[in-house]
């Protein structure tokens, strides 16, 4: 069976799938950020099967640019989540359905 | 079968059971490095594509720095024991039902998607020489961009992530 775009949308979809569900499964605020991190992953793989398929660069200079953007939210929301840490000692998003601590 | 369809489903079959692994194991950092195989294995299929710049990109950013930076505030905070949470049975299963109908509803979306036929002889589209001409006149302008990003992103996070001054302290202690 000849491996075509489609494959390549199946396979993207169930990524994108699975970070879903663990984002909405989950209580670890780490994890669900993983689960993100899982998602644009699907996001770029797919990108990258349409710029083999059309043969145009554009699409691999986006991926760069979602990797570029990605590494800087895990920076700020790492920072985030440490900072959270320190004030409840915990990870559990739970604790967090109210602003006020 | 040709040794790119091979290739395909072996890779594909390591990202999903991977993908699966961090969704479903209970210490994060079993998930991390579940996360870890995914990325390689989609490295794999940037190679498979010829993009050879993002597979390496994608392994030194994501594999080598992102996840590390992930471990790092995992064994910082000592969660590496067993004591998550668990949200209830009925918001887990609300979580994989709500999942599998955005699955079902994009499925059947692209079901009809005309097959696009892959070319699977070796283009050079993907190489660093290639993707740095047009990175650097196309899109120079959203190349210098993304360096203000970053800039704001690293004040940021040393910002958000010092310890606090005794002025926040005293807030605290409130």
């Amino acid at each position: 069976m000849q491996v075509n775009s489609t494959h390549y949308l199946f396979l993207s979809l169930l990524l994108f799938s699975i970070g879903i569900m663990g984002a909405l499964m989950r209580r670890n605020a780490i994890i669900i950020f993983m689960c993100i991190e899982l998602m644009l992953n699907a996001v770029n793989l797919l990108l990258v099967a349409f710029s083999k398929i059309y043969g145009d660069s554009d699409a691999q200079l986006f991926v760069f640019f979602i990797m570029v953007v990605a590494a800087a939210e895990v920076a700020v929301g790492l920072a985030i989540i440490v900072m959270m840490y320190r004030k409840v000692h915990s990870v559990d998003i739970n604790i967090l359905n109210r602003l006020k601590h | 079968m040709a040794i790119y369809d091979i290739l395909f489903w072996v890779l594909s079959a390591i990202a999903v059971g991977c993908a699966l692994g961090v969704i479903l194991s209970r210490n994060p950092v079993n998930s991390v490095m579940f996360l870890i195989g995914t990325f390689f294995a989609i490295s794999g299929h940037y190679i498979l594509m010829n993009a050879q710049f993002l597979a390496i990109v994608n392994v030194i950013v994501y594999a080598g720095a992102i996840m590390v930076l992930f471990l790092f505030v995992i064994m910082l905070m000592n969660l590496n024991a067993d004591v998550e949470p668990q949200k209830g049975q009925l918001v887990q299963l609300a979580g994989v039902i709500s999942g599998g109908v955005f699955f079902l509803v994009i499925l059947a979306a692209i079901k009809s998607a005309r097959p696009e036929v892959i070319d699977k002889t070796s283009t050079d589209i993907g190489l660093i020489t290639n993707l740095g001409k047009v990175l650097f006149t196309k899109y120079v302008l959203p190349f210098e961009i993304s360096s203000v990003l970053f800039l704001s992103a690293m004040i940021g996070a040393v910002v958000i992530g010092k310890k606090e001054e005794t002025h926040g302290a005293q807030k605290t202690e409130q």
